[in-house]
């Protein structure tokens, strides 16, 4: 057997070995594992490509390796829990700038060889370029965003949509130009590659300026998926499979993930693209004070907790915010030392990014089998004694039921099914959708007035003494 | 058949593979299964590779150098901030 076939063969096993790590994925008791089989995939495929090809200058390849290794594993082990997804964000713009430059490293290239390829060549370079660029501006805007460096509300400006239209247009015809004209001749090539270039950079940060931080999940995830089909399309360029192949599955988990974010959110794609939604505060009228909302204090609350059957805790971001997690898994831990059944109920859209307060708990020492996802535990709410909502507010609104409210048709967590519901909370003041919330003047709701990180160690403090 | 087309049918094959594995990921693990996307995302260092091996300028080495980096950051702080998530999942 020839290298070249034994090479081919090494990026065959990585190819299973990244859907395989995949598949592990499908189970926390797994998924560790899976993570390490797609490391080895990884280190697989960089192995053979070294292998495969005659290294005329380690120069550049050692201090790549080098610098992106110790600047990755640095970030990896420092990063907090709380800015995953600025982390992923950040990421996702790096998978698409290193496909962005294989495009223009394979380009210059070209251009000095003064070679005439042929045009499926051309179309894939200018591809790699337009979605590699897109996701690394696209990234570095969202990036911005979710820590707070850029405004989280929406930036738009007049005939927006137009603009960005054209400025679609004009990229396709570049692009055009760009596969089309190798046969042309040098002549100012390279200028309008950059020009290309900078107009693809352009459309990235204009895509995602406009949409809200309310909604950064669903642009995270699509980024996500960008950032695979750009690794897909550097793939193309230079002939090799298993970047095709890798590059689609990480295509295929960003889209999966951005749907779920949308079914989550009651929201088309489309609409969080172009609605410009999200970050909204306060736009709706808000008509508290009309009613009446029952209000507990810690003695209270814990008086209601230690006598209760089974208890349900609904965390949202205020959660993360008031770094209350670990405060909360405290007090429920005494609970189920008196025997109380604690179990925890995660929307889809309670972190800042799909499955972020999973994460965040885990880091709290919460066992997973006591998370649980909308559909497994909503019809649970009904013999439920006692729900504790925490940090959260939109995802609980009973409003979703009532077909004239802007956030009608949002899948939310039943709550106000419960016997009695406990919302700690600072105010009545609304959340990111901008309404009332009619649970927080309900019969069966009592209201903990107070900051997450404060009403737990009170709660634990009284419990202790109960 | 042209390599192109060849390229066309793995892409949209293994597009299909990864919606049947990935839509079976449950919600808890979504966070490490984006942040394990973006390590396997920095497979286009593959693509790096192959140009800074062939690079006969320095301009081409240099956009490949980057290129390097760039995905290695991918890929290195990608799996290990995934295995660090995931060592924190336990049962109880």
């Amino acid at each position: 057997m020839d290298l070249t076939t034994l090479v081919e063969l090494a990026y065959l096993l990585s190819a299973v070995l990244f859907v395989v790590g995949l598949k592990r994925m499908q189970s926390p008791a797994t998924a560790r594992q899976g993570n390490g089989l797609a490391a080895l995939a990884m280190l697989i495929a960089i192995v053979a490509t070294l292998v495969d090809n005659e290294i005329a200058s380690w120069t550049a390849i050692l201090i790549g390796i080098a610098v992106g290794g110790l600047a990755g594993g640095v970030a990896a082990r420092t990063v907090k829990m709380t800015a995953m997804p600025e982390m992923v964000g950040l990421f996702n713009g790096f998978g698409g700038a290193a496909s962005a430059l294989v495009a223009a490293a394979e380009y210059t290239r070209l251009q000095h060889m003064g070679a005439v390829p042929e045009v499926g060549v051309g179309v894939t370079i200018a591809l790699s370029m337009l979605i590699g660029a897109v996701t690394f501006s696209g990234s570095m805007v969202a990036f911005g965003k979710l820590n707070g460096r850029i405004t989280g509300n929406p930036v738009t400006f007049p005939l927006q949509k137009t603009f960005n239209a054209l400025l679609f247009l004009a990229i396709m015809g570049l692009g055009i130009a760009l596969s089309g004209s190798f046969t042309a001749g040098g002549l100012g090539l390279m200028s309008l590659f950059l020009v290309f270039t900078g107009l693809s950079l352009l459309l990235g940060v204009l895509l995602v300026i406009p949409i809200g931080g309310a909604d950064m999940p669903v642009v995270i995830s699509l980024l996500n998926s960008y950032s695979g089909m750009a690794a897909s399309a550097a793939g193309f360029i230079i002939g090799n499979m298993v970047l095709i192949i890798s590059g689609a599955l990480v295509g295929s988990a960003g889209l999966i993930l951005t749907m779920i974010m949308c079914k989550a959110m009651n929201r088309s794609l489309a609409n969080v693209a172009f609605g410009a939604f999200g970050g909204e505060t306060g736009k709706a009228a808000v008509t508290a004070g009309k009613k009446n909302a029952r209000s507990v204090d810690a003695e209270g609350a814990a008086t209601l907790l230690a006598y209760a059957g089974n208890v349900i805790v609904v965390p949202g971001y205020g959660l993360a915010v008031a770094q209350a997690q670990h405060e909360l898994k405290k007090v429920m831990d005494m609970l189920e030392e008196k025997g109380v059944q604690v179990r925890y109920a995660i929307h889809p859209v309670a972190g800042r990014m799909p499955g972020h307060m999973n994460v965040l708990l885990a880091e709290a020492d919460v066992p997973y089998d006591q998370l649980f996802d909308l559909d497994e535990i909503n019809d649970d709410f009904a013999r439920t004694d006692v729900v504790v909502v925490v940090g959260a507010n939109d995802v609980v609104n009973p409003e979703a039921r009532n077909p004239d409210s802007i956030i009608a048709g949002m899948p939310i967590l039943d709550v106000d099914k419960a016997r009695t519901v406990i919302v700690v909370k600072r105010s009545l003041s609304p959340g990111f959708a901008g309404i009332d919330n009619p649970l927080f003047y309900m019969e069966n709701t009592l209201m903990f007035f107070a900051d997450a990180k404060k009403a737990m160690s009170d709660l634990s403090k009284e419990l202790r003494e109960a | 058949m042209g390599e192109m087309l060849i390229g066309l049918y793995v892409f949209v094959l293994a597009t299909l593979a990864g919606r049947e594995v990935i839509s079976k990921v449950p919600p808890t693990l979504h966070t490490p299964l984006m942040s394990g996307a973006n390590a396997i995302s920095g497979i286009a260092i593959i693509g790096a590779l192959v140009i800074s091996a062939q690079a006969e300028t320095l301009l081409v080495e240099v956009l490949g150098g980057v290129g390097i980096a760039m995905a290695t950051i991918n890929v290195v702080g990608g799996f290990m901030v995934t295995d660090r998530m995931l060592q924190m999942f336990k049962k109880r």
